[in-house]
C-alpha cells in the first residue's frame, strides 16, 4: 500500500510537471512546423506569462482578468518577436535561424531581471488548494488546474489545426507554401498567428505552474529544454506524439527524483534526448522520413 | 483582356523571359508551347505574381498588376494550377476545394458553398472521395482535385502549367474537354502551358511557341497545326518526309 501511495504520488507529480511540458511542446512543433524554425526562445514566453501575470495581480487585477490580459500579453510579445526577429531572417539558413532564438531568448531573460530581478515570485493557486488524498497520496487542486488545462489546450490547438478555415489554411502553409501562397494564403501571416499563439499557449504554461513552483526569471530555459526533449521524442512535427513525450519526460523525472536521486532528474531528460536521437531521430511516433531532426 | 508588353523575367543573374508581348482575349484558350527551359513555367509565374518582372507590363482589365504579388493577382481573378499539381497530400479532397476560395472567404462565404457544389458537380469522380486526403488520389485525380481548386478561386483568367504532365492519354482526353467546357459553359479564360503538342493545339483557339524566354510563332492553333516547323519540331514529320507523303 505504501509503495502504491509513493507510485501514485509520483505520477501526479510526474503528470502536472509533463503538462507544463506539454504546453510548450506543442509550441515548438506548431513553430517548427510551420516555420521550420526550432525556437528556443519558447521557454521564455513561459517565463513572460508567469512574471507578468504576478505582476498584475500584485497591482490588484482579479486572477482571471490577469490570466487573460497576461496571454494577451505575451502573444504580442511573440508577434513581435517573429516580426523582428524570425521575419528579416526569414530566408536564411536554419543554423541562423537557431542562433537567433537563442539569443532573443537570452535577451528576454534580460529584460526579466531588469524588470523584475533575481529574487523568485509567487503565484496564488487558482481555487482553495487543500489537499487530496488518494490512498495516502496527496493531490493539489493546482496540479489538476494544470493537468486540466494542459488537456483543454491541447484539445483546442488540435480543434483549431484540423477543424477551423484558418486552421487549415495554416495546415496548408506547412504542408506546401508554394501551393497555398498561390490560392492567396499569406504563410507569412501564418507564420506570424501560429507564433503568437504558441506564445500564448507558453504563457499559460507558465501561469498554470507558477503556484505550483514559483517563477523567477531563469525558470524558462529549463522549462524550454524539457520541451524541447518532449517534442524531439514526438518527432518535432507530430503535436499529440510532442504531448505524449511530454508526459512520459515528466512521469520519468518525477519517478528518477523519488526513487533515485533529484540532482538525477535533468540528466535523464537530456540522455532521453541523446538515445532518441542516436537510435530514432525521426521521433518515437513518426514513421521514417527521412528528415531528422 | 491581359496585355502583356515586353516583359523581361531573371532567376538571380538568368535572363529568362527576354521581351514577351501577347494579348489574351476573353474567353478564349490560349495555349504557350514550347520544350524544356524556354520559360513557359517562369512566365505563368510572372503573370501569377510568384515572380516580379523587372522589366515590362502586364495589364489586365485595364489595370496594370506588373508589381502585385501572389495574394493580389488571385484576387484580382487570375489563377495558376501549377507545374505537377501540388496537392496538399494530408489535406482532404473536400478542405483542398474549400481552401480554394480562401481569398473571398471572409466577404463571400454564402457563394463560397455554392461553388463548391457546382465543382463537385463537374468531378464525378472527386464527389466520392471527398474525404481522402490529396496524397491518396491518383495522377488524373490530382490533376481534376488542382483544377477544381483553381476554380473555387472564380478565376476569371485560369492559367494551367503542364496538365497533362504523367498523366496517361486517356486522362488527358479527360482533361482537356474539362478546359474546353469550362471556356465555352463559364466563359472562364484559360492560358494552357503544355508539352503535349497535339492536345493542347487540339483544344486551344490560339497558341505561341516560346523558345529562349521570346515568343518565335504565334497564330491560331490551326494555323500552328499546319506550320512546318512545328510539324517538324514536335510531330516529327520532316518537308522531305511531308513531300513523300
Amino acid at each position: 500500500m505504501e509503495i502504491l501511495s509513493q507510485v501514485l504520488q509520483l505520477l501526479f507529480s510526474g503528470l502536472t510537471v509533463g503538462s507544463i511540458y506539454a504546453l510548450i511542446a506543442i509550441g515548438f512543433v506548431v513553430i517548427y512546423n510551420v516555420t521550420g524554425v526550432l525556437n528556443f526562445a519558447q521557454g521564455e514566453f513561459a517565463m513572460f506569462g508567469a512574471m507578468i501575470c504576478i505582476s498584475l495581480v500584485g497591482m490588484g487585477l482579479p486572477l482571471l482578468a490577469a490570466v487573460i490580459l497576461t496571454i494577451l500579453i505575451v502573444s504580442v510579445i511573440g508577434g513581435l518577436f517573429e516580426r523582428l526577429a524570425i521575419y528579416p531572417a526569414r530566408n536564411s539558413s536554419v543554423p541562423t535561424l537557431i542562433i537567433i532564438t537563442i539569443g532573443v531568448s537570452i535577451a528576454f531573460r534580460g529584460i526579466a531581471i531588469l524588470i523584475w530581478g533575481t529574487q523568485p515570485y509567487a503565484l496564488q493557486p487558482f481555487t482553495e488548494n487543500n489537499p487530496i488524498r488518494i490512498l495516502n497520496a496527496v493531490l493539489l487542486p493546482q496540479n489538476l488546474w494544470a493537468i486540466g488545462i494542459s488537456l483543454v489546450s491541447v484539445f483546442a490547438m488540435v480543434y483549431f489545426f484540423n477543424k477551423t478555415y484558418i486552421g487549415k489554411a495554416v495546415t496548408a502553409c506547412v504542408v506546401n507554401k508554394f501551393a497555398a501562397r498561390l490560392m492567396g494564403i499569406n504563410p507569412e501571416k501564418m507564420s506570424l498567428l501560429s507564433i503568437s499563439m504558441s506564445a500564448g499557449i507558453g504563457a499559460l504554461a507558465g501561469i498554470v505552474i507558477a503556484p505550483i513552483s514559483g517563477a523567477s526569471y531563469g525558470m524558462g530555459m529549463m522549462l524550454g529544454m524539457k520541451a524541447f526533449v518532449a517534442a524531439v521524442i514526438g518527432g518535432l512535427t507530430n503535436a499529440p506524439a510532442a504531448i505524449l513525450g511530454a508526459f512520459l519526460i515528466g512521469i520519468l523525472e518525477s519517478f528518477t527524483e523519488g526513487l533515485w536521486s533529484s540532482g538525477l532528474k535533468d540528466a535523464v531528460s537530456f540522455a532521453m534526448l541523446l538515445l532518441i536521437l542516436f537510435l530514432k531521430p525521426e521521433g518515437l511516433f513518426a514513421k521514417a522520413s527521412g528528415k531528422r531532426v | 483582356m491581359l496585355k502583356v508588353d515586353n516583359l523581361h523575367t531573371y532567376h538571380d543573374y538568368l535572363h529568362v523571359l527576354k521581351g514577351i508581348h501577347f494579348e489574351l482575349n476573353e474567353g478564349e484558350i490560349l495555349a504557350i508551347l514550347g520544350s524544356n527551359g524556354a520559360g513557359k513555367s517562369t512566365l505563368l509565374g510572372t503573370l501569377a505574381g510568384v515572380y516580379a518582372p523587372r522589366e515590362g507590363n502586364i495589364t489586365f482589365k485595364g489595370e496594370d498588376i506588373t508589381q502585385d504579388g501572389v495574394q493580389k493577382v488571385v484576387s484580382k481573378g487570375i489563377c495558376l494550377v501549377p507545374e505537377r499539381r501540388q496537392i496538399f497530400n494530408s489535406i482532404s479532397v473536400r478542405d483542398h476545394l474549400l481552401l480554394g476560395a480562401y481569398h473571398r472567404y471572409k466577404r463571400d462565404k454564402k457563394t463560397i458553398q455554392q461553388d463548391y457544389e457546382n465543382v463537385i458537380e463537374m468531378f464525378p469522380r472527386l464527389k466520392q472521395m471527398l474525404d481522402r486526403p490529396g496524397g491518396l488520389l491518383s495522377g488524373g485525380e490530382q490533376q481534376m482535385l488542382a483544377i477544381g481548386r483553381g476554380l473555387m478561386a472564380r478565376p476569371q483568367v485560369l492559367m494551367l502549367d503542364e496538365p497533362s504532365l504523367g498523366l496517361a492519354p486517356l486522362i488527358v482526353r479527360d482533361i482537356m474537354g474539362i478546359l474546353r467546357r469550362l471556356c465555352e459553359e463559364m466563359g472562364t479564360t484559360i492560358i494552357l502551358v503544355e508539352q503535349n503538342v497535339k492536345a493542347a493545339l487540339k483544344v486551344a483557339d490560339r497558341a505561341c511557341v516560346l523558345a529562349h524566354g521570346r515568343i518565335e510563332i504565334s497564330g491560331t492553333a490551326e494555323e500552328l497545326m499546319q506550320d512546318s516547323s512545328i510539324q517538324e519540331a514536335y510531330f516529327g514529320k520532316s518537308k522531305k518526309a511531308k513531300k513523300a507523303t
